[in-house]
This record gives C-alpha cells, structure tokens and sequence, in this order.
C-alpha cells in the first residue's frame, strides 16, 4: 500500500504550519514576559557572560581570520585591474554588514544555542520546570526571559568586538605580506566607512540574538523524553537557528538596501 | 453543616489523545488530613497529582482549593493558589545550578521577596528539620546520595511553610531503611506544620505510615478509599491483589505472555 504523494505533503505542510504556530505562540509569550517584572537581573547577567565574555575566543578567532583571507582573497581580484587600493575598504564592508554578523551569529548558535536546549531540556525532562512553577516562578520570565533579553543586547556588543578584530586581521595581511602602507591602510578604511554599514550590521546582530536564543530556549522548553529528547531538542536548536539566521539575514539586508 | 474540604474534585477527566487517563476523579481531603492514593505504573496518579497541582488542565470537572475553583485559572492567576501548595518531586528536580542552600531559599527569595542573608537561615534551619547539617548547604544537588537529595527536596517542599504538601513516589529509588527515614519525616514535617498532605505510592509500607486515609486508582476511576486502618479488610479484590503484591488476580498487567 502507498500513501499517496498529496496526502504526504499534505501532512508535511500542516505540521510545518502547526510548529511555526507554536513558535510563535511561544516567542509572543516569551516577549510579553520581557516586558513585565520581576526582572531576574542576575540570570540577565549570567547569561550575557555567557552568550557574550565566553564566546569572544570562538568568535575573535574566526573574525581574525576572515579578515586575513579577506584581504588575500580580494587582492587576488583586485590586483587583476590594479585596484588594489580598494582592498581595505572591501574587508571593512564585507565585515560589517555581512561576514561580522552572521559568522558570529552561526557560532555563537553552534555554541550558546545549544548549550541551552541542553540546560532546559535537562530541566524539562527532569521536572525542575514544574518546580519552578510550584515555587511560584513563572520559567517563562525566570529562564526565558533572561536569555532572549541577553541575546538581543549581547549578540550586537561581540559583532562589534568581531567586528574591529577582523578587521584587524585584514590590515596584518595587508602590512605584512601585501605590503600596503600602514596609515594608508587605516585612512582606507576608516574614510569609505558608513554609518550604515556598521548599524545594519548590528540590526542583524540583534535580530540574530534573538533568534538563537529564541530557539535554544522553545526547543528545550518543549523538549520530551529522557536523554534522547535532549539530544534531539539540541540539534533542533542549532539547525534550526542556522538556517533562520541565514534566512533573516537576506532580508534584512534586502530592508537595508532598498533604503 | 461539614467544614468546607481544603481540596474537593469532583468528575475529573484527562485524556492524552485516544488514552483516557482518569475517567472522573471524585475526591474530597479536609484540612490537616493526609490522604494517599496508591496504584500501578500507569494508572493516572502522577497526571491525578499535576492537575490538583495546577501543573495540567484537566479536561473536564471541577477542582477546588479552600473552596475556589482551580482547574481552569491562568498562570497568572494561579500564583496565589501555588502559594499554598508545597511539592516533593519523584526525582527530587533540585536545580543543579544552584548550591543546596539556595534550592531551599528559592522559593522565600524569588516569589516571597525575601532578603538572601535571611532566607539563607531559614533555608540551614529547615535542612536541620530534615537531619542535614548546616555545611551540606553549601554543596551542589549532584554531590548529593539520592536520599540525601530528597530531604533536601522535602526542605524545598517545607521551606515556604505551606498548607498543602504534594508527595510524588517518596520513597521509590531509595533503601528500606532511608525510606522509613523519609517517611517518618515527612509525617513530622506535615504535623508540624499542621498541613494537608497529598501523597502517591506504590510503596505499601510507605502508605501505610504517611496515610491517614487510602484511596485506590485503578483504570481512571478510585475503586476504594478508606481508613488506613481499614484496607486490609476492604473487601476489595483489586485493592487486596495491590497490597499483597500479587500477579494473580483482577488486576491485569498489560505484559505479553512469553
């Protein structure tokens, strides 16, 4: 017997409906929550060290060298019609409107994201939600809350951190091994500079925040099972934020250039 | 005229799809009583507990606290009713992000706005009501035995000194004789308190001790309760084959036959 082809999109296309409902359902509640007090000042704070102070070695690396293939990459373009001098100013754009963000933002999803759907899977399969809500504590504005404020104000701080350090990584490729002029290379890049490309790139970063945390935080919540459901509800939350964040990140530069 | 029950159901039902869990829960517990249902793995118990608790929504019937109907609050407006109740997990859901002494303080600090200095003592004094010495506190769950962590856990239950204790599975995972240990606590801490206490079990020994009064759920329903006095003469076959521990009888186990 087979299931016909139209039953089985069918299916598909309602379970992807339901699950962007409960998505939503969840990011609204969760919002609503970020809003009211209590305020959990110390969990806000813990998990800012943690999206942010604790990511800066992944985070710093890639930028460093990005940045250094950058500039090698687009010498190699570049010098084809002698315009090697644009070459600072290509890696300060592609950093901060693009690779910046979205290179921190898959990272720290890798990293942060992950790490809670663990932690609220975990709490999740073994009842430590439900005792939060016996003790009177709403797990939405104790557990959730805090990681979606953090996310949004965090993600923005380290992609300007990644930000300087890539371009850093360009300007030591392009001293050392492409022989620019160091104040050369510096008044390149600083003088073609917009306003824009560093706000835009930030926009992303927030959006990106929030998106990460968003989805670390619902798959956790909604986690089942023992072990076998946190594994799953961990690579759902990596995935997932992924590909959101390659997503967003076409349309919020699609905003941004129609401006 | 009766006092009005501190808790009071009547027609509960849950299903979770095609399974129906409880098929009309009608059940009454005064003030300072402490009542315990027994009954198999999968008899409903533990979802019984969740929605007196306020933790699931029934589907239907009603489910009153001192009088005031619960089953269909909000989160919001359910806050002051949880205000009441106190609950000891199966696994002990200590939160293992924090040392011992502050699972205990939790609840005083986050909901009741207590100040950490002060609710730091509370929390020694009630690992003390429970036999734990003051420097355990400073300890994380995970460095814990696990009849260590559940006194821990009965200190969290007590420490906002509530009205209505809820215990899930006391005694299961632990030694008969941390068992006793536990249930002789948990008979102190409710007198003391003077609070109504909700407990389930599969542990004969256990209800018996902790029981004032028994009730059985079997397939949905609560087929006896009574005097705990009463149950080894209930005239019950169900309730007999339960507490005697048999395989025979009318209670069939849904295993395959090898």
């Amino acid at each position: 017997m087979t299931i016909p082809i139209v039953t089985v999109l069918g299916r598909m296309t309602l379970a992807l409906l339901a699950t962007i409902g409960a998505v939503t359902a969840f990011a609204g509640r969760a919002l609503h929550r970020t809003v009211q007090p209590p305020y959990y000042r110390r969990q806000i704070l813990r998990q800012m060290l943690e999206i942010g102070y604790y990511s800066l070695p992944v985070v710093g690396l890639t930028a460093i060298f990005t940045g250094m293939v950058l500039a090698l990459q687009s010498y190699t373009g570049f010098a084809r019609f002698s315009a090697e001098s644009a070459i600072p100013n290509v890696v300060v754009v592609s950093l901060t409107r693009e690779l910046g963000p979205v290179l921190a933002g898959l990272m720290v999803a890798g990293r942060v994201g992950a790490a809670m759907a663990a932690e609220i899977g975990t709490m999740r399969v073994t009842e430590q939600i439900d005792a939060l809500k016996t003790l009177s504590t709403d797990p939405f504005k104790y557990l959730v809350a805090p990681r979606l404020i953090a996310g949004i104000v965090t993600l923005p701080i380290l992609v300007l951190v990644a930000d300087i350090i890539g371009v850093m990584g360009g300007f030591l490729v392009g001293v050392y091994k492409l022989d620019f002029n160091d104040t050369t290379y510096l008044r390149n890049t600083i003088d073609f500079l917009q306003f824009q490309d560093v706000f835009s790139g930030l926009v992303k970063a927030a959006v990106f925040g929030f998106l990460i945390t968003l989805m670390g935080c619902y798959h956790g919540y909604t986690s089942k099972g023992g072990a076998q459901g946190v594994g799953i509800a961990t690579t759902n939350a990596v995935v997932s934020a992924s590909i959101l964040i390659l997503t967003a990140n076409y349309f919020i530069t699609e905003a941004f250039f129609a401006l | 005229m009766s006092p009005t029950p501190k808790i009071s159901l009547r027609g509960v039902t849950k299903a979770f799809g095609d399974k129906q869990v409880l098929r009309g829960i009608d059940l009454d517990v005064a003030a300072r009583e402490s009542i315990v249902i027994i009954g198999g793995s999968g008899s409903g118990k533990s979802v019984l507990l969740k929605c007196i608790l306020g933790l699931m929504e029934p589907d239907s019937g009603s489910i009153k606290i001192d009088g005031e109907e619960t089953a269909k609050l909000s989160d919001s407006e359910r806050e002051h009713v949880m205000r009441k109740f106190g609950m000891l997990f199966q696994g002990g859901a200590l939160f293992d992000s924090l040392r011992v002494w502050q699972n205990v303080a939790f609840g005083p600090i986050q909901s009741d706005g207590m100040a950490p200095d002060k609710a730091k003592e509370v929390a020694i004094a009630k690992l003390g009501n429970v036999g734990l010495a003051p420097e355990i506190g400073e300890l994380f769950p995970s460095e814990l035995s696990g009849g260590m962590q559940k006194r821990v856990a009965l200190a969290r239950a007590i420490a906002r000194e509530p009205e209505i204790i809820f215990f899930d599975e006391p005694t299961t995972g632990l030694d008969p004789i941390m068992a006793d240990v536990i249930n002789e606590l948990i008979v102190k801490c409710v007198s003391d308190l003077g609070a109504t206490a909700v407990s389930i079990t599969h542990d004969m020994a256990s209800a018996r001790k902790i029981g004032h009064r028994v009730a059985m759920l079997y397939d949905g329903k609560l087929i006896w309760q009574g005097p705990v006095e009463d149950i080894d003469r209930s005239n019950n076959a169900h309730v007999d084959q339960f507490i005697h521990g048999r395989a025979e009888g009318p209670i069939r186990m849904q295993v395959k036959k090898l």
